[in-house]
């Protein structure tokens, strides 16, 4: 099913029309109410008459997460405060988090994306979703809650942790979605395993899993693991929470609520516009956000577009599975790793528990990689050479792949912290 | 005979082996012989204890990765030469050897070994 049919299905030419229009009054906005951007379009020479259609989208100024940071906490809101319903903050791991605001009608198109968003996955109002995101500041929380019940779906608030719990419910309360990280998903699916229950006999039926970098080996391990059919939901605080794309079930690409959200894929180093196809670092526009638009913002994820109609029935652009993110991006001799690629590898050895943690060092002038690595249970035997081996073959894998060589720690089993919400994969002691 | 043995995955990390003990000691569990086999980051506790079963299952309660495996206790008299004239005889058939350890009791030494063949080790060594 598809929840807003003339909005997730018109003609390229309409969205071009669409998309332009809403532009030119965004632009007039943020010129006239926020004194950030207009400042930065003075800089460049840029007034409002400048901006057309979304052609001239490459003439406005980047908004990065450090122009949020400058501006904590109230600096880019472009109405008054007495128009602000709702606040919401990133988790921020470092210094001050990063504040995003909603008008009456902010709150309404993030409940309206997210209904898309959930239809897309298949979600019906018969369903009942498990909110596993954390309610409060993070926007993961609220924004299904919200989205779920737009869609008429029975919203079983249960936040984040409290894995006892949570699987009490899915077997009492017969939830069929799940909503959450898709690590907490993968942690849910081990503590259900360990508990004896058959996954098979419980109600869930989809999964909603982002907030997070996943690979497609994780995803069918969830899948298999929790007897499910999952489906990417992405989207970031800064633009609205999640719900600016979703999977449908062609399962090829996001489906991007682009009369809301432009997106661009940019060269994050040149900062040129990139062609559809090409993979680079996703840039958004929020068209019809009120307390708190922006422009041109970059997100530091890589993807990139497919314009062409889906199977599905929608015209909207789908983006590339997120697999990485240019600042997860770690620099080891030269080389580029990303933490989802250590996962996909991870994934594909039967002996290797999907939990890892990445430890960047610095040896003399040397960084050095070491990957800690659960090994499942089963595999452990009493033979040194037996654990040899599994270590070898992992230590070759990844290195065949990633192209360095790493050292490959086996630890016991449970002894990675499992995560509740966004999984911490890596630990760079570094000092530059 | 063939005997069971309880094998413990180690983290190297200090502290660790006192848990396991620790462990063993509050479920009144005695350990007749053990060896420690280890590289720089993990180890293997290998362990002839008196309730296998019992230890075995404190261990995963407290999230060991354990295995119960059969090994071969060979009796000796406890005398220079017999270690050897058992290693002579394996070695003469091929028979590979993963690891040993023992320990010996009143004149009388056990070996506690494992090796490619152990049906056929074990007639052998009678």
């Amino acid at each position: 099913m598809i929840w807003n049919e003339s909005m997730e299905c018109m003609s390229r030419d309409q969205m071009h029309d669409l998309q332009s229009r809403r532009l030119r009054h965004l632009v007039d906005r943020v010129y006239h109410n926020v004194e950030f951007y207009r400042k930065k379009m003075q800089e460049l020479g840029l007034e409002p008459g400048d901006i057309n259609t979304i052609n001239d989208l490459i003439k406005l100024p980047f908004t990065t997460k450090q122009d949020l940071r400058d501006n904590y906490p109230f600096g880019l809101f472009a109405i008054p405060k007495s128009e602000v319903v709702r606040v919401h903050a990133s988790s921020g791991t470092t210094g001050k988090p990063i504040v995003v605001a909603y008008s009456r009608k902010d709150v309404d198109i993030f409940a309206e994306v997210i209904a898309r968003a959930l239809c897309c996955s298949g979600v019906t109002r018969d369903d009942t979703v498990q909110v596993a995101y954390g309610y409060g500041l993070f926007t993961g929380g609220l924004g299904l809650h919200y989205g779920a019940e737009k869609l008429g779906a029975t919203v079983i608030p249960i936040s984040g942790g409290n894995t006892a719990k949570q699987i009490t419910l899915l077997q009492d309360f017969g939830s069929t979605v799940l909503a959450c990280t898709p690590s907490y998903a993968a942690y849910l699916a081990e503590s259900i395993a360990e508990a004896g229950i058959d996954p098979g006999e419980l109600s869930l039926r989809i999964g909603v899993f982002g907030a997070e970098p996943w690979s497609y080996e994780l995803k069918k391990k969830i899948e298999d693991g929790l007897k499910i059919k999952a489906y990417d939901i992405y989207g970031l605080s800064e633009i609205i929470g999640p719900g600016v794309s979703n999977n449908c079930d062609c399962q090829n690409g996001l489906h991007i609520a682009e009369d809301h959200f432009i997106p661009e894929i940019i060269d994050p180093i040149t900062l040129d516009q990139l062609d559809p196809g090409v993979s680079g670092e996703l840039v958004f526009t929020t068209l019809t956000k009120e307390a708190m638009p922006l422009l041109r913002y970059r997100t530091r994820d890589l993807s990139s577009l497919d314009y062409a109609p889906c199977e599905c029935g929608r015209t909207n652009v789908r983006m590339a599975k997120i697999l990485g993110r240019s600042d997860d991006m770690l620099i080891i001799r030269g080389v580029n790793v990303f933490p989802s690629q250590v996962e996909s590898i991870l994934l594909e050895i039967p002996e290797a528990k999907p939990h890892y943690m990445l430890i960047v060092d610095k040896k003399g002038t040397m960084d050095t990689l070491e990957i800690q690595v659960e090994i499942d249970e089963k595999f452990f035997t009493d033979e040194m050479v037996q654990l040899n081996n599994i270590r070898n073959k992992i230590k070759h894998k990844v290195e065949s792949i990633l192209g360095i060589s790493v050292i490959i720690s086996l630890v016991e089993h449970k002894t990675i912290k499992r995560s509740e919400g966004k999984a911490q994969r890596v630990i760079d002691k570094r000092k530059i | 005979m063939v005997i069971k043995q309880l094998s413990v995955f180690l983290q190297n990390e200090q502290g660790r082996l006192e848990e396991v003990t620790d462990i063993l000691y509050k479920h009144s569990i005695n350990i007749s012989a053990l060896s420690i086999a280890e590289t720089a980051e993990y180890g293997i506790l290998r362990m002839i204890v008196s309730d296998i079963d019992k230890a075995s299952a404190a261990l995963r309660d407290e999230n060991f990765s354990v295995r119960i495996s059969d090994v071969l206790c060979v009796e000796t008299p406890d005398v220079p030469g017999e270690l050897h004239k058992k290693i002579k005889i394996l070695s003469n058939v091929g028979i590979n050897l993963s690891y040993m350890y023992g320990y010996s009791n009143s004149g009388t030494a056990r070996l506690i070994m494992k090796v490619s063949d152990p049906a056929k080790a074990l007639q052998l060594l009678k």
